[in-house]
């Protein structure tokens, strides 16, 4: 039982890492600069390798033998638990660093908590990533300030993705009883801990942006119980057709 | 029989697939080396969790040390501890800088937004009037930087602590 519990929180991690880093990949080649076309593909990287590791670790606590490429490639669309935040579609560029700012600002305190841990394997994929999601943060961070601060189109295209990704924060901080059981045995921190320094991360960037957190407050979630969003099948698609396509191949 | 020692001596014939003039060793990728039930165990561990190169250079090790004749050889990819630019031997940095990578330098708190980049040196001309590009460069672990004296442009090796 407890292993089952681990296994599905560590599930949500790794899926939530694949599904953001497919969308960022799909920037390769299509960047508003060469710079932050290189920028979000590398930021795509460290999200994939970190979703290897996990990926790694959920099959081992799983034992039936599935590998992290099974896992990454031949599930359902309802087996993947990932918030829906990070499936929507990429949209202009504010949208996608909008996006990546609001994910960051969330997957940095948690990763600083899981540190703390006490299940070994865990705490080491999380002391491998934080220093690569401090870096994105930072990234993030700055353009959403240049852009919010910056011209007027800036400024009202980053309000806009605000405003339309706000309804889907909240998942982010998602528990059942899954994470509670974890909880209870001090394995995993409380997310209203970690939604406590998302905020506060959030708001002052905002703030210095001149950009404003939406009064409208409408929440949508489902992706960790496996319900998607439309974008998801389409996502998977892409992501699974060598593998549907060539069972088994290998790079 | 041979020991860790001569094995790591070995592996200093390894390059990374990715900056061909260092050495495994001298990316400090390696850690511990020991005999498990008669099976050498090459611990490894990544730069950065999605380095494409960790595959190849498995392969690699293992590739070489068959060819010192040493078939009973696995490598165990290990997280922790993590990874840091402080293991990059001076031999390494040297190395990087004749190469044209500006080998990484002790920077101040990254998470500060808009600070002041590091203060890199041109690895051509040795000028520190130097400006960051790019926070992300050419592989996971570089920046990218322009010299402003011999306008070189040169990847920086990025600090990781």
């Amino acid at each position: 039982m407890q292993e089952s519990a681990l296994f599905e929180y560590v599930l949500r991690l790794s899926d939530d890492s694949l599904i953001l880093g497919q969308r960022l990949g799909e920037w390769c080649g299509h960047g508003p600069i060469l710079e932050e076309d290189i920028a979000l593909t590398n930021i795509s990287l460290d999200l994939i390798g970190q979703a290897i590791s996990l990926y790694d670790f959920a099959a081992e606590l799983e034992g039936k033998g599935r590998n992290h490429d099974q896992l990454a490639y031949l599930r359902y669309e309802n087996e993947y638990k990932n918030v829906l935040l990070v499936e929507q579609p990429n949209g202009d560029f504010a949208m996608t660093i909008l996006r990546q700012f609001f994910f960051d600002a969330f997957r940095l305190p948690l990763y600083e908590a899981l540190m703390q841990s006490p299940v070994a394997q865990l705490a080491a994929i999380a002391a491998k990533s934080v220093k690569e999601t401090r870096y994105h943060l930072k990234h993030t961070s700055e353009w959403v300030i240049r852009m919010g601060d910056g011209t007027e189109e800036s400024h009202q295209r980053a309000q806009a993705a605000i405003d339309h990704l706000w309804r889907f924060t909240n998942e982010l901080f998602y528990e059942d009883a899954n994470d509670h059981t974890l909880q209870a045995e001090q394995k995993v921190p409380t997310m209203a801990h970690i939604q406590t320094q998302w905020m506060a991360t959030v708001t002052s960037v905002l703030q210095e942006a001149t950009l404003e957190i939406p009064k409208n407050n409408w929440k949508f979630d489902g992706g960790r119980e496996g319900r998607h969003s439309e974008h998801m099948g389409y996502l998977l698609s892409d992501l699974q057709y060598m593998q549907r396509a060539y069972p088994n191949m290998e790079w | 029989m041979v020991s860790a020692t001569e094995l790591r001596q070995f592996l200093k014939e390894v390059s990374d697939p990715e900056i061909p003039v260092l050495t495994i060793i001298d990316l400090g990728v390696v850690q511990e080396i020991y005999l498990q039930e008669q099976t050498w165990i090459i611990e490894l561990t990544p730069t950065y969790s999605g380095c494409p190169a960790m595959q190849q250079i498995e392969v690699d090790i293992l590739a070489k040390l068959q060819e010192k004749g040493i078939a009973n050889a696995k490598v165990k990819h290990i997280l922790s501890p993590a990874w840091t630019t402080d293991w990059i031997t001076e031999e390494g940095r040297q190395k990087l800088r004749l190469y044209g990578i500006a080998p990484p330098v002790n920077e101040p708190d990254k998470s500060a937004l808009f600070s002041e980049p590091p203060r890199v040196a041109c690895p051509k001309c040795n000028s520190k009037d130097t400006r960051m590009v790019s926070l992300f460069g050419s592989t996971a672990c570089k920046a990218h930087y322009q010299c402003n004296e011999c306008q070189e442009p040169f990847d920086y090796f990025k600090c990781l602590k």
